[in-house]
């Protein structure tokens, strides 16, 4: 497949593919032919001066294509508009997973990658100058792709090694520009996507066009574990346009040569399908998940929990439940794909190229090097929307019929059978001493699973593997082994306050040594996987409005109860430019009368997956006391990811992520009855739409010096819930343990409490 | 046979200003000419049911659906995407607004956001902040890039009366 990487280098002269030993990369941590220990595979500086980056990780509208475009412009000392970028190709770009998780940043933005090949390459172009011009680096200045020596003589990057090789591999000791000479990076780039998007130009898998393209759409089976008895095409012979009725095992599917026949051909076809079993009722999900057989692993645990909470004059216990949400992304995923009897082309909205070719591959029996993934792409995803299954869907279909094929789900295919954010319990114990301190905490968390990204190897993690008949990653339950390695929290199951100890370390963020986290997965009826903020925004949930459940049993401020309890100064710092920020210690206290409208303020604070970002928040909302109808009027956050690349793109996904955040709090929630989901479009899931008086939102930045950058993406939407439930309890002295927050749930929670203070 | 599938006919329809002729079954819903036959960009299927408003597109100066509209019932009016607003070199001014407050992440939803703004201002330049967000009841954006893209109306809905600036 490298022509194609070559034939797009031909226009600014360059040959680039820098190849791996053969067979090497394949069967190597990187699966690919591009070697990401050498600068070639990351840039290539063209005869006429053009820039060309290759990278893994690809932007799905929230501005990492610009952030990129502005890393390589200012290593490289050039203007933003000399910079190509290439995003996620298998042809082209190194393997670089899965653009995941808040990853990008950490992964391309420090010292390793991206950022290290261009800074390596900037060193080797100016050792190239030196020799060209007879002087010593030292003595040499680099202006916009200029080498000038103290002699005046002067040569550009392409005439050093324009259209040529570095053949050089990274070096770890390349210095990055630092922060204080930055000019590109660190500036308010406006997101180079655009002017295209305004005008209705830009280029969505969805637009994707190849000649000879027919329409395909699936047939879903009517419920999960529901099986082909019979295909009657009975009804749709002889309709015009129809190609196609495919059937592979349970997957069905149909291929015309317009949408629109695909459409009603898909209505159109009879499908007898063997029944799935029951579904657990949603009224009762919660404790079913409790008595599931479970896969348990313990984060830490300081084996003295129970002595102390038995010791403890104070033991405060609560519950938090969180349900099913979906990415629900706006268009329904879409991709194209170009099967031919010994290759495939798919163009496809995936996080994954060379993970989605890997599976492409052994859906189609195809050799891996055959196999093209080309990321164009889709409607915001958020996480594993249905991007992936489609893909291997519409590749599915173009074999069967030998000929380029477009798919997109219709809003209940996409709906009824994406990887939905995971159903969790949280139940939390924790001690009190007489004078309000933490001094044991015990928790336990149960997680709903079924599948998750299909990685390299793992087709039945979403349902288009599963309906051509491959499993989903087993769960094995089992019982927990004694945590041995150092606390990473991955997925914030164990709360900012713990002191994390585990393998001769302790990693937490806190003072609270008697300490257990203990966490039960269990199955789940649905596809579940990463879902923006994925376990962390659940576990944050119950971890922060539970911190605060303590705080109002010690009688103290939530700002000064979580500093006692914090020794993390990241953490501290984003709590407390938060708490200056909204001018929290200002506040008169207010009335004691609950009537009417209320309002109130709650902060919820985390340190990202441990240490990948941090943020503080600080909620005010109002509650109708007579309706239950919360709203919030004002968000302050305080965020700490490092050294910000792009300001302006940082505070466009805050407040994305903090709005998406209040929706998720407010209103959205998957049903299902006792067959199959039931939220399936915007009338049964439910999302704040632009009608919504939104809060205003302030964000504070907190940068401490030396630091490398983190995630930011989705630091504030974790803290989101949590700091409107921390409120809501400000506003009504009403604790709401379970979202969403609708009305109807807060209305039942005042009168339960009224019932109880009568 | 299927019900839904007729016969294809001859149909004329136009948009952007521009006359188009396309053999379709006439149920077919305008979006799919649009995007297929017409290859515009613009509008986009977001779910075919007329909940989200990524399909809309002006009719006569009205924001519809076009993913439940047939493109057999367009007749005579005139049909304008957002690529039928202005172009990069010259941006309508709503455009215009959205661009200098950046309003859009991943941008899937910007049909509906802007021709259901613009087709509410045109027919009420005096609308107030309120009446402009209820008017976007029907319209998601799944980024949630709401607060910019509320700015940008406002700025374009000031702009305009200011400048009164032609439709």
């Amino acid at each position: 497949m490298t022509p194609s990487r070559r034939d797009f280098l031909k226009g600014c002269g360059a040959l680039v593919v820098s190849f791996r030993a053969s067979g090497q990369g394949i069967f190597g941590t990187h699966r690919s032919h591009i070697d990401p220990a050498r600068i070639d595979s990351w840039l290539a500086i063209g005869a006429d001066g053009t820039i060309t980056a290759y990278t893994g990780k690809c932007d799905f509208g929230q501005g990492i294509f610009t952030a990129q475009t502005q890393l390589i412009a200012e290593e490289l000392c050039v203007a933003i508009t000399r910079v190509k970028l290439i995003e996620c190709d298998t042809a082209m770009t190194p393997d670089q997973g899965t653009t995941s998780g808040s990853q990008t940043t950490p992964t391309n933005f420090n010292s390793e990658n991206l950022a290290l090949a261009a800074a390596t390459a900037r060193e080797a172009l100016l050792g190239l100058a030196a020799k060209e011009l007879g002087e010593p680096v030292d003595e040499l200045r680099l202006d916009n792709g200029v080498i000038t020596g103290s002699s005046g003589r002067r040569v550009r990057y392409e005439d050093l090694i324009g259209s040529k090789h570095f053949n050089l591999p990274l070096s770890a000791t390349a210095t990055r520009r630092s922060e204080t000479q930055w000019t590109v990076l660190g500036k308010p780039v406006p997101s180079l996507d655009r002017v295209a998007l305004m005008t209705g130009q830009f280029e969505f898998v969805h637009c994707h066009h190849v000649p000879g393209m027919l329409h395909g759409r699936v047939v879903r089976p009517p419920e999960m574990g529901a099986t082909v008895a019979d295909v009657d095409e009975h009804l749709v012979h002889g309709l015009p346009g129809l190609t196609k009725v495919v059937v592979r095992k349970d997957f069905v599917g149909v291929v015309a040569e317009t949408q629109y026949q695909a459409v009603v051909a898909a209505r159109g076809l009879v499908v007898h399908w063997n029944p799935g079993p029951p579904l657990a009722a949603q009224e009762t999900f919660f404790e079913h998940m409790q008595q599931q057989p479970a896969h348990d692993a313990l984060s830490v645990d300081s084996g003295d929990v129970e002595t102390r909470l038995a010791a403890a004059g104070n033991v405060v216990r609560a519950r938090y439940t969180y349900p099913y949400q979906m990415h629900g992304s706006l268009g329904a995923s879409c991709a194209v794909a170009d099967v031919k009897p010994d290759s495939a082309t798919v163009w496809s909205p995936t996080q994954s190229a060379y993970p989605t070719r890997s599976i492409i591959a052994k859906l189609l029996g195809l050799p891996l090097d055959s196999v093209r993934v080309v990321y164009v792409r889709g409607s915001g995803c958020y996480g594993l929307n249905g991007a992936d299954a489609v893909s291997f869907d519409a590749a599915v279909l173009s074999q069967a019929v030998g000929k380029p094929v477009r798919l997109q789900f219709s809003r209940r295919d996409e709906m009824m059978w994406e990887n939905l954010g995971s159903a969790c319990v949280i139940e939390h114990r924790a001690g009190l001493t007489p004078e309000g301190r933490i001094i044991a905490w015990d928790r336990e968390n149960w997680v709903a699973s079924l599948g998750n990204r299909p990685g390299y190897d793992r087709p039945g993690n979403v349902i288009s593997g599963m309906l051509t008949g491959y499993a989903a990653e087993p769960l094995e339950p089992g019982p927990a082994k004694p945590p041995r390695e150092k606390l990473r929290n991955g997925s914030n199951t164990v709360p900012s306050y713990f002191a994390g100890c585990a393998g001769g370390t302790c990693n937490g963020g806190g003072t609270i040594r008697s300490e257990r986290a203990l966490t039960h997965t269990v199955h789940s009826p649905f596809f579940t996987g990463p879902l923006r903020s994925p376990l962390r925004i659940q576990n944050t949930f119950a971890n922060e409005c539970f911190m605060d459940e303590l705080c109002a049993q010690a009688k103290a401020d939530p700002v000064a109860f979580r500093l006692q309890h914090l020794q993390d100064s990241r953490t501290i710092g984003v709590l407390k430019a938060a708490a200056i920020a909204c001018k929290w210690d200002e506040r008169s206290p207010h009335s004691a009368a609950r009537t009417g409208v209320v309002r109130g303020r709650g902060i919820a604070c985390v340190a990202y997956e441990g240490e990948n970002g941090y943020a503080a928040l600080v909620a005010e909302v109002t509650v109708d006391m007579d309706t239950g109808a919360v709203h919030p009027r004002r968000f302050v956050v305080a965020l700490d990811c490092g050294p910000i690349s792009n300001p302006d793109g940082l505070r466009n996904q805050i407040e994305g992520g903090i709005l998406q955040g209040m929706s998720r709090s407010l209103v959205e929630e998957v049903t299902w009855d006792n067959k199959r989901i039931t939220s399936i479009d915007w009338r049964t899931y439910h999302s704040l739409h632009l009608d919504y008086e939104i809060p205003t939102i302030e964000s504070v930045f907190v940068t401490p010096a030396g630091v490398p950058a983190t995630g930011a993406g989705e630091t504030a939407i974790t803290v989101t819930p949590a700091a409107i439930g921390n409120a809501i309890f400000d506003a009504t002295n009403v604790r709401l343990r379970t979202l969403p927050f609708t009305p109807e749930r807060v209305r039942a929670a005042l009168l339960q409490d009224g019932h109880k203070g009568a | 046979m299927v019900p839904g599938l007729t016969l294809t006919k001859q149909i004329t329809i136009k948009v952007n200003s521009r006359e188009h002729t396309v053999e379709v079954d006439p149920d077919t819903p305008l979006l799919f000419v649009l995007n297929d036959d017409l290859g515009l960009r613009g509008p986009r299927f977001g779910c075919g049911l007329a909940q989200c408003g990524a399909c809309t597109v002006m009719l006569q100066g009205k924001a519809v659906r076009s993913c439940v509209m047939p493109v057999g019932a367009v007749g005579a009016a005139e049909v304008t995407t957002l690529e039928g607003l202005g172009t990069a070199e010259k941006l309508h001014p709503i455009q215009q607004a959205f661009l200098e407050e950046g309003a859009a992440q991943c941008g899937y939803c910007l049909s509906g956001v802007i021709l259901t703004a613009k087709a509410f201002l045109d027919a009420k330049p005096n609308a107030s902040d309120q009446e402009i967000r209820e008017a976007l009841g029907g319209i998601l954006c799944r980024c949630f890039a709401h607060v910019r893209m509320l700015r940008a109306i406002r700025k374009y809905a000031e702009g305009r009366k200011r400048d009164s600036v032609p439709a």
